[in-house]
This record gives structure tokens, C-alpha cells and sequence, in this order.
């Protein structure tokens, strides 16, 4: 029994450490409807600035409790930086965009970190106090756990009677409806976001804080973070703060015994449960359905076909990277061939994003699907590689097909979410069947056919493929298909209204864009020669996502000219600089400043402009 | 007060305002007559900021507001009154007040809460309402109340008389009435005739983006022509 009061206290903790991340969060969303992707670093950065001033305190717990606040106080003049300098500019732009600015600051945060901590995890050398056990139904319970519990709930107090309480609370949930009209009432909005924002990053800078005397200050406790922030707003609903606990709660509960029950459970638990609440309550458990905030920009280009312009010069291209073999070497050519597959990866993920509405956070679980599936098929089924590579594609859209009814009944950043919750699932299975895929040891030995065993007859090959694919969904989005996804994404209920039937326009869009996605997958596997759980890593869905949003999201010309920029760019920066994610992330930072739209629509735009003129 | 001179403004590449000029005296009540589409609320928004003009001069009691942003010029002294009615559905009718409040100024004495429950009696009956659950009236007293918390010395309302029944039109012709007692200066969208008689002592009449007739009521009253051709009902 004491047992189980323990492991139930635990739970209670950690709901409050996962509390403290994700309140910052759903606030800063709630108001300025910002994703920002770089809450996660924040907390990081908490943690390694409170290490900085806590190891040089005393070990009081009047000095412990002071030194974290000053710590949370400086990671909101940090928020106040980001937002001014960044943030601010980028209010009106897409709310992908946003999420792409933010991403840059994360790569940001983490070379700075680097290089101002260094490479190695830092750990709080623990005083008495902090070490002391009470003993509870003859369990020993840790003393700073106790404290924990009570600062979730402290925290939820506060924030509540700041918001209900005070005049700045009821400016700021005024604005969380209608920007344009507190600012007509003589309200300077920008300074409401700018607090709202170092209130948000404060509270994550506390939460790194108080995370260190159970763990350490390291560079990896930013996606973590983010990605358990994530999972609790959108589980508990987004922009709501009771929610937040709610979900923090539940899912902190169930991982202090899922641990107990079920260990292989553990890395996929909070997933499962973000799917099946998802699922279940499209919005969240204490979410509503979101409206628009007035004032608040949103509205996407019209797109059309390229001019006759651009085509040539995607002739040209294609003409230069049908020679290219003949006069590079062969580190170029494997360079090459990795761009045509990630060209191919991200205009699958365009038909879904673009003219499907529907960004996703976890592409990276079709690439995945077709790379284990082409592994599966030559190694198990003993397979040629051509039958490979058309397992490959219908393995990743069976998936699609069968998970995507879930999917297409959500929106935004709930269905960007449950798509990651799925690739992470997908995940976990490929890491833990060992006895099938090798777990982390991935699967070896994936090797072309004979005939295409030629490093130049492969690239050829998949250039053929990769170009092909790529123009028949172009195809298919210029067709009325195309052109019906785009009004149930512009408005599904007036989409509804002339016929269309907007949940399996959405559905076939998704499987299209899983098949597509499985087959740049299964030429990856064949490249490489092996495949690994990192395929469906959300480091590679996240790759997915700023490629397209880099290139622009508004027409097909996005995604490849973002593909082949981000790679080319990554592997050159890798070549030349070790600080490569400070460079990428201001690159990326700069590139959303110059190119509010993406490069391609920026570009078109200016030609378009220049053309009128 | 009120100084409009050659004001245009747009909506992306359509040319809404194309040089609307007219003039308002302090203390006085303007009323903005003209079609569905007409340029009436798109002068209210250029006014106020939230569509920012291309060209032209506003000049606010000596100043030249155009192209200051909205929170600047709402706090330079000019209330705008939304046509939709632009309550915040999730705050009390006492919060939303809140929102609207601002510093006195001229040494007249500011808005309260309580003045303003005088003038709008049901709002205090429901002061700790969400504006969510009111009828569209109340949230049209609400929107009022709202920016008068601000203390503007000129009130822009925007088709305040939109779909209320008629006992409640007559309600806010009193209110605007003693709002003027209180030297409130008003500019109003209207195409109510009648109710804009009641409360209106100029007009001017807009059409495809321009002032094309400014007079007293009195002489629109008389002036069979300017009605017909362009505020024909
Ligand atoms: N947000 C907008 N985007 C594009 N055009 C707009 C927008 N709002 C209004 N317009 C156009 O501008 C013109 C003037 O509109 P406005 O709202 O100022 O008219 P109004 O005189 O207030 O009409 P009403 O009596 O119907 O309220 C109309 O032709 C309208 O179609
Ligand atoms: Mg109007």
C-alpha cells in the first residue's frame, strides 16, 4: 500500500514539473496564437542558468528558492528579446512560419548553450535539505518531491488570479479574442504580447530551474521538453490553463505506474494517451473548438500553375542534374541522391500541408513505414528491389489509410499533433521489436540490385523516380482534386455545401502524400543500404516540415526548392563549421524576416510585382 | 474637432476610400449617410486606424493622426464604436468595461462604471454577465459603454441603430442626445433617415468612396434631390 501512496506522490511531482513547462506555453499561445517551438529551449536555458547561480549560492532553501526565481527572471528578459527582436516582426505572417522562426532559435539556443556551458551534463551538487527522505506508510519519500507537488497547484493559483484578477489579466484574455478591438480601446497590444511572452518564458525558466536537483542541465532537455509541453497543452486543450493541469496530471499519473506495470510501455505512454484523447476529444479535454483571433492574419496566396518562365528553368535543372554524374565526384553524387529523396519526402508532405491544410509534425512515420517496408520486403520476403519499391509506397499508404480517418477529423496544431503522436508510436515499435527490425541496430545489408549497384545508375534512378513523383502529385494538385482540397481546406463548410465531401478529399490527400512520402522512405533504405528507428525520428519530421516551409508552402515549387536548399545548405555548413546549428538557425531566422511567404512564394511574389510594374 | 481632407484608403488592391473631405465642429453631431458599400464604415476604420489610410490628412483637434496606429489615437481621444457588435464574449459586462477604461482628460470629469449604468440602465442590472449571454441591444449599450469608459472627446459609432427594435433605437437616440449635453463630439453611420434626424445636427452623405453633399438635417430635410439620388430606400 505504501507502495503504491509513493508511486502516486511521485506522479504528482512530475505532473507539476510537466505543468510548469507547459503553462508557459498554452499562455503564450492562448494570446498571440504563436506555436513557439522554442519553449523548449527556454526551459533549457533555465536550467543551465540556474545551475550558474544556484551553485554559487549557499545551500540554504531560502537561497535555493531565490536563486530560481532570479533564474526564471532572467529567462523572461531572454523571452523579451525573442520576442522583440524576432517574434513582433513575424505576427502576421503564417502560423507555420511562426513555428519555422521559432525552430531557428532553437538551433540557436543549442550552440549557445554549447558553447557557453560546454558539452557536458551539469549536475547540482545536492545540499542536505535537498536529499532528505519523510517517511510515508514506511516508504521513503523524497522531501523535494513533497515540495513539488505543492507547486504545480501554487503555480495554477497565481496564474489564475493574475488573469482574473488584474487589470493586465483582463487586457490580455480580451486579446486572446480580439486583438483589433483592444487596440482600437487605446490598449498597445504590443506591449500586452511582449509581457504575456516573458511570462510564459519565466515560467519555463523556473521549470529548467527546479528540474535540477532531480536530473541535470543538458543540451538534449530542450526537445524533451517541448515535446512533453506539447503533448500536455494539446491533451489538456490549447490556450486552456486548468487543462494543462488536468493533462499534467493524468499523464504523469499514469507514467509513475505504466513505469511499474508495463516498462516497455514508458516511451510511447504519453503518445498513446495523446492519441486516444485526441481521438476521442478533438480539442483537448478542457479545450474548445479555436476561433480565429480578430486581427490576426491568416490568409493563404492563391496558387497557380508556374509560368512558362519558371518551367524552363526547371527543365534546365533537370537537364544539369541528368549530366551531373559525369562530372562529380562520388561524396557529391551520394549528396545528390540524398536531396532527390528529400525532394521527394517534402512534396509529400506539401499535398498534405499545402492544399491539404494539414501540417504534420510526424511525416517522418511514412518515410519510415517505406523504408522498413522495402527492408522487410528484400531481407524477409526476399524480394527484388523493384517490388521493394513498390511495397514500399503501399505498405506507408495502407498505414495512412488506416490511421488517417483519425486524423482528417481534427485541425492545425491537434492534427499536427496526433501525427506525431502516430510516428511516434510507429517509432517505439520499431525500436523494441528487436527480433524483427533490430531494434537500434536497424536493419543491414539493404542493398540495390545488382544492375543499379552502380552509385551513377542508382542516382539515375531514383532522379527518375524522385522527378516523376514529384510531377505527377503536381498534376494531381492542379487537378480538380487539386483544386476541391484546396476549398475544404480554404472552408470545409462551404466546401461541404457544394458536394464536396471534405473528410475523404482530406483522407485521399493523406494517403497520397503517406505513399509518396514510404517511397522516398524506401529509396533512402536502398541508398544507405540499411534502415534505423532515426528515420521516423521527429528530428527527421521536423526536417520534413522546415524544408517545406522554407521553400513556401503555397506551391509545388516550395518544397523543392526548400528540399534542395536545406540539404545543400546542411551538408555544406557540416563541411565547413562546427557551430552549423547557429549558422542554419540564423539562416533560417534571417530567411523568414526577408521571406515572410517562403523563398519560392516570396520570389514569385516580387516577380509577379515586378512584372506588373 | 474634425478635419478630413482627400482621404483614401484600401482593402489590398481595391480603391475603397478615393478622397473623402469633410469637416466636424466640436460639441456637434454628424451623421454619415450613404448605400450598403458606400465607404461609411471604411471611414470609421480610417479614422480610427485599423485601416490605415494611403493618403490624406486626418486632423484631430490640431493633429495630424493618419497613419498613427489605433491604440495612439484611441488614447489621442477618438472613440470607435464597431457596426458588428465586438463585445468580449467570455468577460463580464464589468470587465469589459475595464478594458475600455482610460484617463480622464480636459478636466471634465471621467466615465464611471456607475455614470455609465445611468445612462445604460440594463447593463446595470448585469454587471457580472458574460458578454457572451446578452441580447444583441445590451451588446450594442455594452460596445457603447465600452469606449465611452475611454473618455473620447469625439465618439465614432458605427450603425448603432442596426437591428434593434425600435423601443431600443429610441433608448440610444436618448443616449446620444444626452452624450451630446455632455459635449461629446459624435460622428455617426447611419441609414436610418428617421433615426438620424432625431439625433443628427449635419450630415454628409457618402457615395463610391466620396463625400458628395454635406449640410445641415435641415437642409437635407429640404433637399428632395440629394435623398433620392443617393440615399434612396
Ligand atoms: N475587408 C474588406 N476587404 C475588401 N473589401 C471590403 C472589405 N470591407 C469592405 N469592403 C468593400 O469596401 C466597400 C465599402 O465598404 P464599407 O463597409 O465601408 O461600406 P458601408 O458604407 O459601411 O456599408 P454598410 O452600410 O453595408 O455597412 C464595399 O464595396 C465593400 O465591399
Ligand atoms: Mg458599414
Amino acid at each position: 500500500m505504501g507502495f503504491v501512496l509513493v508511486q502516486f506522490l511521485t506522479g504528482l511531482a512530475s505532473a507539476s514539473s510537466l505543468f510548469l513547462v507547459a503553462a508557459g506555453l498554452t499562455v503564450i499561445f492562448g494570446v498571440t496564437r504563436v506555436v513557439n517551438f522554442a519553449h523548449g529551449s527556454l526551459y533549457m536555458l533555465g536550467a543551465y542558468l540556474g545551475w550558474t547561480i544556484l551553485s554559487r549560492l549557499p545551500g540554504g532553501p531560502a537561497w535555493f528558492a531565490g536563486g530560481v526565481v532570479l533564474a526564471g527572471l532572467g529567462i523572461a528578459a531572454v523571452g523579451v528579446l525573442i520576442e522583440v527582436l524576432l517574434l513582433q516582426r513575424i505576427y502576421k505572417a503564417p502560423e507555420l512560419l511562426q513555428l519555422l522562426a521559432t525552430f531557428g532559435v532553437v538551433l540557436v539556443v543549442q550552440d549557445l548553450v554549447l558553447k557557453l556551458w560546454g558539452p557536458n551534463d551539469l549536475t547540482l551538487s545536492r545540499p542536505p535539505w535537498m536529499r532528505s527522505f519523510v517517511q510515508i506508510a514506511g516508504e521513503r519519500m523524497p522531501f523535494y518531491d513533497l515540495l513539488m507537488i505543492g507547486i504545480g497547484p501554487l503555480v495554477l493559483l497565481a496564474l489564475w488570479l493574475l488573469f482574473t484578477r488584474t487589470r493586465w489579466g483582463t487586457l490580455v484574455r480580451a486579446a486572446t479574442q480580439d486583438r483589433e478591438m483592444v487596440a482600437a480601446l487605446g490598449v498597445d497590444q504590443r506591449l500586452l504580447f511582449t509581457t504575456v511572452f516573458a511570462l510564459g518564458a519565466g515560467l519555463a525558466g523556473i521549470g529548467g530551474a527546479l528540474a535540477l536537483p532531480d536530473g541535470s542541465a543538458n543540451g538534449q532537455m530542450d526537445l524533451t521538453a517541448i515535446t512533453d509541453a506539447f503533448v500536455v497543452v494539446v491533451v489538456g486543450g490549447l490556450g486552456s490553463l486548468p487543462g494543462a493541469y488536468l493533462a499534467s496530471l493524468l499523464i504523469a499519473l499514469l507514467q509513475a505506474f505504466g513505469i511499474v506495470l508495463l516498462p516497455k510501455i514508458t516511451l510511447v505512454l504519453v503518445f498513446v494517451v495523446m492519441a486516444v484523447v485526441l481521438v476521442v476529444r478533438p480539442n483537448g479535454l478542457l479545450g474548445r473548438k479555436l476561433t480565429l483571433a480578430r486581427g490576426e492574419a491568416n490568409t493563404l496566396a492563391l496558387v497557380r500553375p508556374a509560368e512558362p518562365a519558371l518551367r524552363w528553368l526547371g527543365v534546365a535543372a533537370l537537364l544539369l542534374a541528368v549530366w551531373a554524374p559525369w562530372f562529380v565526384g562520388p561524396f557529391a553524387l551520394s549528396v545528390m541522391t540524398e536531396m532527390l529523396v528529400a525532394m521527394l519526402f517534402a512534396a509529400s508532405l506539401h499535398v498534405m500541408m499545402g492544399p491539404g491544410g494539414m501540417p504534420s509534425f510526424g511525416h517522418a512515420a511514412w518515410f519510415g513505414l517505406g523504408a522498413y517496408g522495402a527492408a522487410f520486403a528484400v531481407k524477409g520476403l526476399a524480394l527484388s528491389m523493384p517490388a521493394a519499391l513498390v511495397v514500399a509506397p503501399f505498405g506507408a499508404a495502407l498505414a495512412a489509410l488506416v490511421f488517417g480517418g483519425f486524423v482528417v477529423r481534427l485541425s492545425g496544431v491537434y492534427l499536427a499533433m496526433l501525427t506525431l503522436a502516430f510516428a511516434q508510436i510507429v517509432w517505439a515499435v520499431m525500436f523494441q521489436a528487436v527480433s524483427v527490425t533490430g531494434g537500434d541496430n536497424g536493419i543491414l545489408g539493404v542493398w540495390p540490385a545488382g544492375w543499379a549497384s552502380n552509385p551513377r545508375v542508382f542516382y539515375w534512378l531514383t532522379l527518375a523516380i524522385c522527378v516523376a513523383c514529384v510531377l505527377v502529385l503536381r498534376r494531381a494538385l492542379y487537378a480538380p482534386f487539386g483544386y476541391a482540397l484546396r476549398a475544404t481546406r480554404d472552408s470545409a463548410l462551404r466546401a461541404e455545401a457544394i458536394g464536396l465531401n471534405a473528410g475523404s478529399l482530406r483522407l485521399v490527400a493523406l494517403v497520397i502524400a503517406g505513399a509518396a512520402a514510404g517511397l522516398a522512405g524506401g529509396l533512402a533504405a536502398f541508398s544507405k543500404g540499411s534502415v534505423f528507428p532515426t528515420y521516423i525520428s521527429i528530428d527527421r519530421s521536423v526536417d520534413a516540415l522546415v524544408m517545406v516551409l522554407l521553400g513556401g508552402v503555397q506551391s509545388m515549387a516550395g518544397p523543392v526548392v526548400g528540399a534542395l536548399a536545406y540539404t545543400g545548405l546542411f551538408d555544406m555548413l557540416l563541411m565547413v563549421t562546427d557551430l552549423w546549428r547557429l549558422v542554419l538557425g540564423l539562416s533560417i531566422i534571417a530567411l523568414v524576416l526577408v521571406f515572410p511567404q517562403g523563398i519560392a512564394g516570396t520570389t514569385y511574389r516580387l516577380w509577379l510585382r515586378g512584372r506588373e510594374a | 474637432m474634425l478635419n478630413v481632407d482627400d482621404l483614401h484608403s484600401y482593402y489590398g488592391r481595391a480603391h475603397i476610400l478615393q478622397g473623402a473631405s469633410f469637416a466636424l465642429p466640436a460639441g456637434e453631431v454628424m451623421v454619415l449617410l450613404g448605400r450598403n458599400g458606400a465607404g461609411k464604415s471604411t471611414t470609421m476604420k480610417s479614422l480610427i486606424g485599423i485601416v490605415r489610410p494611403a493618403r490624406g490628412r486626418i486632423d484631430f483637434a490640431g493633429v495630424d493622426i493618419a497613419g498613427w496606429e489605433p491604440h495612439r489615437i484611441a488614447r489621442a481621444g477618438l472613440g470607435y464604436v464597431p457596426e458588428e457588435r465586438r463585445v468580449f464574449t467570455d468577460l463580464t459586462v464589468l470587465e469589459n468595461l475595464e478594458v475600455g477604461r482610460q484617463p480622464a482628460r480636459d478636466g471634465r470629469p471621467a466615465w464611471t462604471e456607475e455614470r455609465l449604468f445611468a445612462l445604460f440602465p440594463n447593463l446595470g442590472r448585469m454587471r457580472t454577465r458574460a458578454g457572451g449571454r446578452m441580447s444583441g441591444g445590451e451588446q450594442q449599450m455594452l460596445t457603447i459603454a465600452r469606449t465611452l469608459m475611454g473618455n473620447p472627446r469625439l465618439l465614432l459609432l458605427d450603425e448603432p441603430s442596426e437591428g434593434l427594435a425600435p423601443v431600443i433605437v429610441e433608448e440610444m437616440a436618448g443616449a446620444i442626445l444626452a452624450l451630446k449635453q455632455e459635449g461629446v463630439t459624435v460622428l455617426l453611420a447611419e441609414q436610418n433617415l428617421h433615426f438620424a434626424a432625431r439625433v443628427a445636427d449635419r450630415a454628409a452623405v457618402i457615395e463610391k468612396g466620396r463625400i458628395v453633399w454635406t449640410g445641415t438635417m435641415a437642409a437635407l430635410h429640404a433637399d428632395e434631390a440629394v435623398r433620392t439620388a443617393y440615399l434612396a430606400v
